[in-house]
């Protein structure tokens, strides 16, 4: 899995870093989204999964490793 | 689906009115015309912009996350007072779309985050403490809303907004008339005296920061109209909305023992256990948006002017999304619901709602272990479904 996030499109709310903290993270001052591990090993996967279905702006794509 | 399917059904006019002793579900009509009709042509008056009602949860989900409904009040067409809504006041975010919307929410984003909802944690457990307290004292019985729904999250949302703590029991009475009241008079002018309170209070803070959310806000570059208008919009929406679903959450697990006990005895489902509370009661149940282009949506013809109401209770009770909907079960996952909506506007304050609810519910099952209502569930008063669903009050006994 390989994931990548769009800053832009981010509006903050927060559910990804409450899903999966250990893949996603918010910036101190606009609390949008960072990326912590662009390519979580797959215990990570399903969490990340959850946070990309969530994500209320769409800001949040994932791709199966080629 | 095809154009024709809804041309050839006349509009409808299906009741919101809930079910008769089943305080927690939503209109059986609306369940009925979602598994029928997802996106129905609702009955209006001649010369009316065409309005649409979504109940599918996909299609709720849909609507929410596209720019082509806008949440400006003025684009939508209220179908219950037939007539166009006046622009919303400044400063509410519910009713400004991008990016207008984008500048000021922006600003508000990175305090509501998850790590810093996080770390009031401890300030929660607190406050929730000592309501327990004055309720233990108080009673039994007592009136559970008064006591308990309301202050916590009132003294959570002032105590982060920076209102000073001597001012702190006038200013929430005020404010819980403004956003609860059932007189709408005694509402409005109740709000107009809050909204110039907090004015007044965030421009002296222009002048004489401290360290709190009214005064980082008051270092933007926000104006004193907005800068009131946004402190004014975060008290409403931080201070009825969690009371409402302590409330009517309590009633919920009381009227549901198996998932009360199941909870008090494990403390570790609380997280669920509050993400399903808020899937299953849905309190803000209903949205409008307007349509700002032609658009297809689920095999309807919408017109640019046209009006869409969302139905955000039925969607969440989808068995398409969730198995079993009508169930209130803490277990399963309640993950994608559309509790605090979808889109740019989800709610902003979600994470503190979390944290307030997920250290209040159990601390209060824990206190009183013999925790019952005090009257039948039937004389329970509950409040209008719109804009904000809950209970009236809530008499227990332990």
């Amino acid at each position: 899995m390989k994931i990548t996030v769009d800053q832009g499109r981010c509006v903050g709310a927060g559910q990804c870093a409450r899903l999966a903290p250990d893949v996603f993270d918010q910036r101190e001052e606009d609390g949008v989204v960072t990326l912590l591990d662009p390519a979580p090993p797959p215990e990570r996967h399903a969490p990340a999964r959850d946070a990309a279905d969530v994500c209320p702006s769409g800001a949040i794509t994932l791709t199966a490793r080629p | 689906m095809t154009n024709t399917y809804y041309r050839e059904h006349e509009p409808v006019m299906p009741s919101f009115d809930r079910p008769a002793g089943r305080p927690f579900d939503p209109s059986p009509e609306l369940i009925a015309l979602r598994g029928e009709r997802p996106v129905a042509r609702l009955a209006v008056p001649e010369g009316a912009p065409g309005v649409w009602l979504v109940t599918g949860y996909d299609l709720v989900r849909k609507v929410l996350a596209d720019p082509r409904f806008s949440s400006r009040y003025e684009t939508q067409y209220h179908p219950l007072v037939h007539t166009h809504m006046p622009p919303a006041p400044v400063g509410d975010l519910t009713g400004m779309d991008p990016p207008a919307h984008t500048r000021i929410r922006k600003l508000l984003t990175g305090k509501f985050t998850v790590r810093r909802m996080n770390q009031l944690t401890e300030r929660a457990t607190e406050i929730t403490r000592d309501r327990l307290d004055e309720m233990e004292k108080a009673g039994p019985p007592a009136d559970l809303v008064p006591v308990f729904a309301q202050p916590v999250p009132a003294q959570m949302i002032c105590e982060l907004l920076g209102v000073p703590y001597g001012e702190r029991d006038a200013f929430t009475e005020a404010a819980h008339l403004a956003s609860g009241g059932d007189d709408f008079e005694a509402s409005a002018a109740a709000f107009a005296r809050v909204s110039e309170y907090l004015r007044d209070l965030a421009l002296a803070k222009r002048a004489d920061p401290t360290d709190d959310l009214l005064s980082d806000l008051a270092g933007s570059d926000l104006t004193d109209d907005e800068l009131g208008g946004v402190a004014a919009f975060l008290l409403g929406a931080g201070l009825e909305t969690t009371a409402n679903m302590l409330g009517l959450g309590t009633f919920a697990l009381l009227r549901n023992p198996a998932q009360l006990a199941a909870l008090r005895e494990d403390p570790g489902l609380v997280n669920g256990a509050v993400e399903e509370l808020l899937r299953y009661l849905s309190i803000a149940n209903t949205g409008l948006r307007g349509v700002l282009e032609d658009v297809e949506l689920g095999g309807a013809p919408l017109k640019a002017g046209d009006t869409v109401v969302i139905s955000l209770d039925v969607a969440n009770r989808d068995p398409a999304k969730f198995p079993g909907p009508d169930a209130l079960d803490l277990r399963r996952s309640a993950t994608g619901h559309l509790a605090f909506g979808h889109g740019v506007h989800q709610c902003l304050g979600q994470q503190l709602a979390r944290v307030e609810m997920r250290v209040a519910f159990p601390a209060l099952l824990a206190r009183f272990p013999g925790l019952r209502l005090a009257v039948p569930p039937e004389e329970v008063p509950l409040r209008n479904p719109i804009p904000l669903y809950g209970v009236r009050s809530l008499p227990v006994t332990w």
